[in-house]
């Protein structure tokens, strides 16, 4: 059995007065493993995400990611600890209108500081491996959803970190462009990528996962394998 | 309305303090442009003031004959004119200018007694009132032993001539009695003219009188735009700059408040589509972003009326003492023209910026956040992308080709703070350089007479001290003292000068006091006995130019000295001639002694030996000490209290920029924060993002600030009678540009801190969530 890459402990978090969004949550995720995190709208699933990428802090328990305390990390720690250990995809893209497709791939190695030619061999590298090297010059605006998502992965996975989180990655695809994105994701972890997918399809988290951890109200009520 | 003043902070904050330093300054500058000459005015009006005073040296009937000259409308006289020097305690006090008139009323300089009663009596004196009067109590007596018959006069009241004709008024017959044997028959004539508000119209009236009196008679004239100069000294010398700073707040208001409007409908758009979409009118929306603009804009012109009027207090006190019109203050109509009219610059810079508010389409408006951005500043990002710097600083430098409209009221905002800082380092340097100018003897150690005793009242006994006639034994002692390298003797002397009232003080020199300080600002100093230099006070009052003659009356000599060059002097009103002592026969006091030490001699250490050889010989040795002014400090004070009101807008104006910039921009943040970004990237992009604009503004404010300075100090030199020395305009050498250039750069990055602060300390997950 690998070695886990995350480890959360009894995990709390609450906003303001409202109801817990996490309450006790425990997980363990292994390297090369793909977890779909699934449940309705409010049931803790983004909040999950976020302390697994050191977007935010439990108000109890622990979060410890690839060996790190990510819990304890003050906010230029986490920034750190982001660049080396996460690779983050969003529903939205979040790509950065103003920078074309290859300046949005290769901004995580600049800010990690990565010397200018390894970031330009591993640009050129993520282009092709995603089949989008023909718009490495194109603006994240002349480009679809899908290929914007493909963007977003190849963003996420340059500095090769060990874990890649992906939320609600295909909500704002269409059905063939979200086939897609699926299989790209399945495909990266056919080659060893941990991957941590939250999203209420149900139908993705089968195409692309291989366990499916269920959250309702901030509990985690079911922990299933997945049978493809 | 109040809900969006309120729900921005920092833009209220902005346009507070942008109406509050242009009303201040406003209020300030037209205030004191008005009221410094209305108490002259009004007076001169009252009195039917004199626009010439002429002293002519000829019989009544030839004196008379000029009320007919062209141009001339009305005069007074001819009066009888005698310059006298009353004796006190043995001592020759300064010398008085009588007038022989046996009523104070007139066509022409109608004087008001404002204490006592008209000296109608042989025997009696009135003696001149505020502005050029003197310190002679009441009842006092003035004694004239040396003059035929030791005439005796008591001061029985005061008066008030607003055309300063003379130092105090005496019967035609005691005028005629004062007059020293021998001395040329002297009378004062008065003259109004048809055309006077010029001095091109008077030079004109004054050479149509002369033509009309016997010929080389007119020994002196006065315009009476010289006396008003000389009464809105006081105040004038405020009015070029703080209209400069009037100016530069206006304009930074307007850019103040179109940039915050203008953002505030830019950053509200999709709120605007809310408010359309919930039924508010096109008129109503734009009336509500203008009553945001407005209501802090009221906020700060009341509270710059308040500091304006407060500011105005001990600058116009002066004015109102020498006219004793009581306190002034600034008209109301000036509140109500400035007040009104930077409201109603508000009013419309806002109208302009809200009314893309109101054209907005509702759907336009709330589709915002979900339609892609334009591509500006793409080519910027894709250049700044390639540069050798850390990619969160490439970042930020592409950011201000993306909202290029932002970047030039952000840029204008650091431009005028920039010249803001530059013109008030320059008027500072340029004061400081005026002050230093101002003091002359500026030697390492100075010998001046000891203190007076006491008498049993507490008050000095005795006439004010001098040195001994023979200064040789002192003069000696210094040069005994190891370490003097040069030192020269200064003589004073009272004197008249003719077509003048007060004093012109003589001042002459034993030894070469060419290295005393003096700023020659035309011609040569002193070459020799019979040379004259003088501080363009006098040349103007005089109307003496370079190569003229001069003749000074002193205890009764005339003495002629020849004008060689002209030095910055502001005491006794520029009223002082300075000269060469070598054969002058006329009694003078020596009040000063200025020595010269050798390089590395202690100024304190030589003073204190000196002073123990001189203690038996009644002088005292002091080492120099530099004078202060109390304009000069207020001054100071007022540009240094108007160029932190104008950095601080200015540095607003940049932070209300970035702040919605950053605001806007805040997903993208997010975005990079969740790359990896950490907090002091953050900031640095930030701060990258105001670098080139702080540059760019630092490089065109510093030269227009230089200007300003240039167009401004010479004009407060001229509203003041003074001409200025090269020191004193210019103030500006290379390492000074330079360093004022990097204030721009400082606004920009003082601005943009607190929004970098504000975007590095947001959450990442609350900022990815942000629409």
């Amino acid at each position: 059995m690998t070695s886990p890459v995350i480890e959360l402990r009894d995990v709390g978090r609450a906003y303001d007065e409202g109801p817990p969004a996490l309450s006790g949550a425990s997980l363990t995720v292994r390297a090369g493993e793909a977890v779909a995190i699934l449940g309705p709208s409010g049931s803790g699933k983004s909040t999950l995400l976020n302390l697994i990428a050191g977007l935010d802090r439990p108000d109890s328990g622990t979060v410890t990611v690839n060996g790190t305390r990510v819990d304890r990390l003050g906010e230029a720690g986490a920034a750190r600890y982001r660049r080396a250990s996460v690779g983050m995809v969003f529903q939205f893209f979040n790509l950065l209108e103003d920078l074309t497709v290859a300046d949005n791939i290769v901004l995580p190695s600049q800010l990690a500081g990565m010397g200018r030619a390894a970031a330009r061999r591993r640009t050129a590298e993520l282009l092709e491996t995603l089949g989008i090297d023909r718009h490495a010059n194109a603006y994240p605006g002349r480009l679809s959803g899908g290929q914007r998502q493909r963007v977003a992965v190849a963003r996420a996975l340059m500095n090769r970190p060990p874990l890649l989180l992906a939320d609600e990655p295909t909500g704002a695809l269409d059905r063939a462009s979200g086939e897609d994105v699926a299989r790209l994701l399945r495909d990266l972890n056919a080659d060893g990528q941990t991957v941590v997918v939250v999203t209420h399809d149900l139908e993705l988290a089968k195409a692309c996962t291989s366990r499916t951890v269920e959250l309702v109200d901030g509990h985690i009520v079911t922990d299933t394998a997945v049978s493809r | 309305m109040r809900a969006g003043a309120a729900r921005r902070r920092v833009q209220t904050t902005v346009i507070v303090l942008a109406a509050m330093m242009a009303v201040t300054a406003s209020v300030l500058g037209g205030g004191l442009l008005v009221v410094s000459s209305a108490p002259f005015d009004d007076a001169f009006a009252e009195q039917n003031g004199a626009h010439l005073t002429a002293t002519v040296n000829a019989a009544p009937g030839a004196v008379a004959a000029s009320a007919n000259a062209a141009g001339v409308t009305a005069t007074a006289g001819p009066f009888p004119l005698v310059t006298v020097v009353p004796e006190a305690g043995g001592e020759r006090t300064m010398p008085f200018t009588f007038a022989g008139r046996d009523t104070p009323d007139a066509e022409v300089d109608a004087i008001s007694v404002v204490d006592g009663e008209w000296a109608d009596e042989p025997g009696e004196v009135t003696l001149a009132a505020g502005e050029g009067g003197t310190s002679v109590p009441p009842g006092a007596t003035m004694s004239f032993p040396s003059l035929p018959g030791s005439p005796v006069l008591k001061v029985v009241g005061f008066a008030r001539s607003v055309s300063l004709t003379a130092d105090g008024w005496v019967t035609a017959a005691q005028a005629a009695a004062l007059a020293p044997s021998g001395t040329p028959e002297s009378h004062q004539m008065l003259y109004r003219f048809d055309s006077a508000g010029t001095a091109a119209a008077m030079e004109t009236a004054t050479a149509a009188v002369a033509a009309s009196l016997p010929a080389d008679s007119l020994a002196g004239s006065r315009s009476w735009l010289d006396v008003r100069n000389a009464a809105e000294r006081a105040t004038a010398v405020y009015v070029p700059f703080l209209m400069a700073f009037g100016v530069l707040g206006l304009v930074m208001s307007v850019l103040i408040v179109g940039n915050v409007v203008a953002g505030s409908v830019g950053s509200g758009t999709r709120r605007i589509g809310v408010l359309k979409a919930i039924g508010f009118t096109p008129g109503q929306v734009v009336r509500a972003y203008v009553g945001q603009a407005l209501i802090p804009a009221v906020a700060g012109t009341v509270l710059g009326v308040i500091i304006g009027h407060v500011l105005a207090v001990p600058i116009l006190a002066e004015t109102s003492d020498a006219y004793g019109t009581g306190t002034l203050g600034i008209p109301p109509w000036i509140d109500i023209a400035v007040v009104g009219g930077i409201l109603a610059l508000v009013a419309v810079t806002a109208l302009a910026a809200a009314l893309r508010a109101g054209r907005l389409r509702t759907v336009d408006a709330l589709a915002v956040g979900r339609t892609p951005p334009t591509g500006r500043g793409q080519a910027a990002a894709r250049v700044t992308a390639r540069l050798p710097l850390p990619r969160a600083v490439t970042l930020g430098l592409a950011r201000p080709f993306a909202r290029p409209v932002r970047t030039v009221a952000m840029l204008a905002a650091i431009v005028f703070g920039a010249i803001a800082v530059t013109f008030a380092v320059g008027l500072s340097t340029s004061l400081d350089a005026i002050l230093t100018a101002r003091d002359h003897d500026i030697a390492d150690v100075l010998v001046r007479p000891a203190p007076p005793e006491l008498g049993p009242n507490g008050m000095p006994d005795g006439p004010p001290p001098s040195l001994p006639d023979d200064t040789s034994a002192i003069t000696a002692a210094i040069e005994a003292q190891p370490g003097a390298k040069a030192h020269y003797v200064v003589h004073n002397a009272p004197a008249a000068v003719a077509g003048t009232t007060g004093t012109t003080e003589l001042v002459a020199f034993t030894g070469d006091a060419s290295w005393g300080g003096y700023t020659l600002l035309n011609g040569d100093w002193i070459g020799g006995p019979g040379e004259a230099v003088v501080p363009t006070g006098f040349m103007k009052t005089t109307g003496t130019a370079i190569g003229d003659t001069v003749t000074l009356t002193v205890d009764g000599e005339r003495i002629s000295l020849r004008v060689v060059g002209e030095i910055f002097d502001l005491k006794n009103d520029g009223m002082k001639v300075y000269t060469d002592a070598a054969g002058l026969t006329a009694p003078m006091k020596n009040s000063l002694i200025a020595v010269d030490l050798e390089p590395g001699t202690d100024p304190a250490a030589y003073a204190e030996g000196l002073s123990r050889a001189l203690e038996p010989l009644g002088a005292n040795a002091e080492p120099f000490r530099e004078g202060s002014s109390d304009m000069i400090t207020v001054l100071n004070s007022l540009t240094a209290a108007l160029t932190l009101l104008l950095v601080a807008v200015a540095g607003l104006g940049v932070l209300n920029g970035v702040l919605l910039d950053t605001r806007e921009r805040v997903r993208d943040i997010g975005v990079q924060k969740a790359l990896g970004m950490t907090p002091g990237q953050t900031i640095g992009g930030v701060l990258a993002s105001v670098t080139l604009i702080g540059v760019i503004g630092g490089v065109l404010g510093v030269p227009a600030g230089m200007a300003l300075h240039d167009a401004v100090v010479p004009a407060m030199g001229d509203s003041t009678g003074i001409r200025l020395p090269r020191v004193a305009l210019e103030v500006f050498d290379t390492p000074t540009a330079f360093a004022l250039g990097l204030g721009g750069l400082v606004i920009a990055v003082a601005g943009a801190l607190l929004p970098g602060l504000w975007a590095a300390r947001t959450r990442t997950a609350v900022a990815l969530r942000t629409e």
